[in-house]
């Protein structure tokens, strides 16, 4: 098995307080790797860690067998490993086909262009739109980003990381704040995605992880507690100790 | 792009009205109100050049008057040096407008917020007070110009041939502005405004691409400070105080941010209400601060916000 994704002995700390205290895991390629774990256990400052939004103080991180560390997250996005926020971080004041498009342009062509208007890129404005197939958000493209109910912006997160064409997509807790038919529609989606990308999987939604997932880590403060099929994972006594207990 | 067509109308009409200002005015027994309105065309085009960064780029420069300042020293030098030309004076306030705007600028990029606002006004202050100590150059007093300078060989000495070059860069700006806003680079630019941390997440640098931001608006506000000179046929540091900063910001505010067309409209007024407010009053200001007071709270889209809602058109660029 090819690992896309390792990591290891991973620490970061915020003052005296280890967030991701010795983490080490890797990722398969092709698999869907979710990680779960109590509130506060570092899920959030691990995913910003595999993306390049923070530094760890010690510790590696290797992608496709390359030591990634220390790049900023605009080369890891360029070089496939693209990532979705927990609290939904899109351009409010562009419309929803400005905001994938944007992602399109990043990684097809200089955007040191001056002088041509952006909007009449078909190109890049009909490889926009595939991903909002995709995602379902097709017939809203040329509304506002801010406009769209909560559901629909989990839904352009996921439509904008698709669109940087990642081979590793980081999923930071996509079904967060969402219910019912929302959150089926973003399952099925990465029921989807799962078989041609591989996929990092940030969530509180047990259903949804149990259904989704091919291997599961439980996080429990900043170290992992446990790795394995979702089978073994749940069955594992000290892991419903210290969190399936907790009620889920 | 029909949807951004109402803003380009109205820059249209108020290009068309400015045209007409000079025959208008001679007619009506008043030149002088062409030099007023020279004066207000000046304006538009710092104020036009400093919501490319602040509109467009979020980046709030209280420092922005130093490059009025760099063009119209380019005048003051180049009249010592024997050049006239106005696009030689172009070519000079760009170049030293560019130099102070990319080192200054890489350095004050590091900082966000109000640490960029203070930076920028700091950079700026340090310009103003460069030119104070040039006592060659007139000092604190500044210096007049003895002839103004010519375009292609043809003197600008009439109030008529400077007002319609000055129309003719401000129309070019726009333009040119109009087109680069709806760019790829534009684009980036915008988004960058509305969240930088998504930009990295899409693969983008953000820094290259404000910090050319910055630079192309610091040589065009040159523009406006050569023309200015030649307005005036006077240069001192007086052009690039911080006070001079903050009142191309109140332009903005007054006109509408991040639309280009409320640039020119917001210079136009303000530089308008301020001869107006000046007949009546040396207090002007107060009555200034007031009007400003009111646009802030009835319109804070300012005047593009205010012809939005009663439909006349001149859309937000989004």
């Amino acid at each position: 098995m090819s690992e896309l994704l390792e990591i290891r002995d991973l620490r970061k700390s915020f003052g005296a307080l280890a967030v991701t205290d010795g983490v080490s895991l890797s990722v398969a390629e092709g698999e869907l790797h979710a990680v779960i774990g109590p509130n506060g256990a570092g899920k959030t400052t691990l995913i910003a860690q595999l993306s390049g939004q923070l530094s760890p103080d010690s510790g590696l991180v290797l992608y496709d067998g390359e030591d990634i560390t220390h790049l900023d997250m605009a080369t890891r996005v360029r070089r496939g490993l693209a990532r979705s926020f927990q609290i939904t971080a899109l351009l409010p004041g562009m419309s929803v086909l400005e905001n994938v498009a944007l992602a399109v342009q990043a990684r097809s062509g200089s955007s040191f262009r001056f002088w041509r208007d952006a909007g009449d890129e078909e190109i890049t404005n009909a490889q926009a739109r595939v991903a909002l197939e995709e995602v379902g958000l097709a017939d809203r493209a040329s509304v506002l980003a801010s406009a769209l109910s909560h559901g629909e912006q989990r839904q352009l997160e996921l439509a904008v990381a698709l669109a940087t064409k990642p081979r590793l997509l980081l999923l930071d807790e996509p079904l967060a704040g969402t219910g019912g038919q929302e959150a089926e529609r973003l399952i099925a989606l990465m029921q989807r995605l799962k078989s041609r990308l591989t996929i990092v999987l940030i969530e509180h939604d047990m259903d949804a992880v149990f259904q989704l997932a091919d291997r599961v880590s439980v996080l429990v403060y900043g170290a992992i507690a446990a790795t394995g099929s979702p089978e073994a994972v749940r069955a594992d006594p000290a892991v419903r100790a210290a969190y399936l207990g907790e009620g889920a | 792009m029909s949807a951004l067509a109402p803003r380009l109308k109205a820059a249209l009409a108020l290009f068309v009205l400015m045209a007409l200002v000079p025959p208008l005015v001679t007619a009506l027994g008043d030149p002088f109100l062409t030099v007023v309105a020279n004066r207000m065309l000046v304006f538009a085009i710092a104020a036009l050049s400093l919501d490319l960064i602040l509109g467009y780029g979020a980046m709030v420069s209280f420092g922005h008057a130093a490059y009025l300042g760099f063009g119209a020293y380019a005048v003051a030098l180049g009249a010592r040096w024997g050049v006239s030309d106005l696009l030689a004076q172009i070519l000079l306030g760009m170049a030293m407008s560019a130099g102070f705007a990319l080192v200054t600028g890489a350095i004050s990029l590091r900082t966000k917020g109000v640490y960029f606002i203070m930076i920028t006004l700091a950079f700026a202050q340090m310009a103003y007070f460069f030119f104070v100590a040039q006592s060659s150059l007139g000092g604190d007093d500044g210096v007049a110009l003895q002839a103004r300078s010519s375009l292609l060989g043809v003197s600008l000495e009439g109030d008529l041939a400077l007002y319609y070059v000055t129309l003719g860069a401000l129309v070019a700006i726009y333009a040119g502005l109009y087109r680069l806003t709806g760019s790829r680079f534009g684009r980036v630019l915008k988004g960058t405004r509305e969240n930088a941390l998504r930009m990295q997440a899409m693969g983008y640098r953000p820094f290259p691409y404000q910090l050319i931001a910055y630079v192309i608006a610091a040589c065009l506000c040159s523009v406006a400070g050569v023309l200015l000179a030649n307005l005036t046929e006077y240069v001192s540091p007086a052009y690039m105080g911080w006070h001079r900063s903050g009142e191309l910001i109140v332009m903005l505010v007054f006109g509408g941010i991040g639309t280009l067309t409320g640039a020119v409209a917001g210079a136009l007024v303000a530089v308008g209400l301020e001869e107006v407010l000046a007949i009546f009053s040396d207090h002007w200001r107060l009555g200034f601060g007031l009007v400003l007071v009111l646009v802030v709270l009835f319109s804070p889209d300012g005047l593009t916000g205010l012809a939005k809602r009663l439909g006349i058109g001149g859309s937000k660029d989004v």
